[in-house]
């Protein structure tokens, strides 16, 4: 197998973010250029004016995590059907960042891996924050919530979640501050409606406006009536997929219309 | 297809010709996204699945036929809503494109 194959599996086992383009239907099927960020192409789709389309093209799907079949003219031309490509982009996987190593966050954690997040585990006190209580999780980091997110807040995107879970305002209310600062896609806070109330509270004494208080998805998880920390896990992961989607996850049964 | 890659090297390493199938696009609802990837060597032996078991049979059948020069690379459709898709169709009523090609990239 040639040099394209080795890149890509290379990259892939590597996490690091890739796109391969492949001709599906045209003058040369099964020609290939693979598309790394910051990095030069390999291989070619037969044109070189296709492949700085596609190269731009497949760029902008990696940054969307998208794939898809897209079309152009032999020689790159927009709203032509001459070569169709299948774009297939490898983002980076998603992250869920978890303030609290509480009982929650175990089965949380694991949810999450199972969704394919990288899941960070922090906690600022060093005997609950373990590598042993979270061995699910890809990191387990000791530190405040508003340090970390100092330093990985500009990572996260539309695609990521932050879940605070450690109900102790001492640790909610900077680990919320710093993260509606940020664009991560979905901001969950785990408490009953009174500690909820009393949270919001502080957090306007904290200088929050209305908007970014809002941002907030608390009490977290969707209404499925769950109990135990696996059932709450699932609940909470349900509503980061419904934010996602943005739907109102009523049952499938009583609904009408297209389930995807 | 980062799931099926030790069992491409290993294929690989033993000299097999192997086919890769991916998903390229889905039409109403399908259990796998674009990208989505099995692939079938010249024993017959199969990694990875590109649905939820409904169609990777006849993939398999596919796939052999392009190893032995029946059919070349290109794009193959399974499902309900189209005329010219094949007889096996997805239960949960969607329509998967497939390509087809030997892994010689």
């Amino acid at each position: 197998m040639g040099s394209v194959y080795q890149a890509f599996s290379e990259a892939l086992r590597a996490e690091v973010p890739v796109s391969l383009a492949t001709v599906i239907d045209g003058p040369e099927v099964g020609a290939k250029l693979l598309v790394r960020p910051g990095s030069d192409t390999i291989g070619s789709l037969g044109n070189v004016g296709l492949d700085r389309v596609v190269e731009r093209d497949a760029l902008a799907e990696l940054q969307a995590g998208r794939s898809g079949v897209r079309h152009y003219g032999s020689h790159g031309e927009a709203r032509q059907a001459d070569v169709s490509v299948f774009i297939e982009s490898r983002a980076a996987r998603p992250q869920l960042v978890i303030f609290g190593a509480v009982d929650f966050t175990r089965s949380l954690a694991a949810q999450g891996k199972l969704l394919g997040y990288r899941v960070i585990v922090c906690d600022a006190r060093e005997v609950f924050a373990t590598k042993r209580r979270f061995p699910m999780a890809d990191e387990v980091v000791v530190d405040w919530p508003n340090r970390l997110l100092d330093r990985i807040g500009h990572e996260l995107g539309p695609r990521d979640a932050v879940c605070v879970l450690t109900h102790d305002n001492k640790f909610d209310v900077p680990a919320i501050t710093a993260a509606v600062k940020t664009d991560v896609g979905y901001l969950g806070a785990m408490g009953s409606r009174r500690t909820t109330d009393t949270r919001n509270q502080r957090l306007r004494e904290v200088g929050l406006a209305d908007d970014e208080i809002a941002r907030v998805m608390a009490p977290i998880g969707l209404d499925i009536g769950s109990r135990s920390p696996e059932e709450t896990a699932v609940s909470i992961v349900a509503e980061i997929i419904a934010h996602r989607t943005k739907r109102t996850a009523p049952n499938l049964r009583d609904g009408e219309g297209a389930i995807h | 297809m980062l799931e099926i890659l030790d069992d491409l090297d290993r294929w690989q390493r033993s000299s097999k010709r192997v086919v890769v199938a991916r998903v390229v696009d889905i039409e109403g609802s399908g259990p796998r996204d674009p990208g989505a990837a099995m692939a079938v060597n010249e024993d017959g032996e199969v990694a990875g699945s590109v649905s939820g078991g409904c169609v990777e049979g006849a993939v398999v059948g596919e796939a052999l036929q392009l190893l032995e020069g029946e059919r070349g690379a290109g794009v193959v459709t399974f499902g309900f809503s189209d005329d010219e898709a094949f007889a096996v169709g997805l239960t949960c009523g969607g329509t998967i494109h497939l390509f087809l090609e030997e892994l010689n990239w």
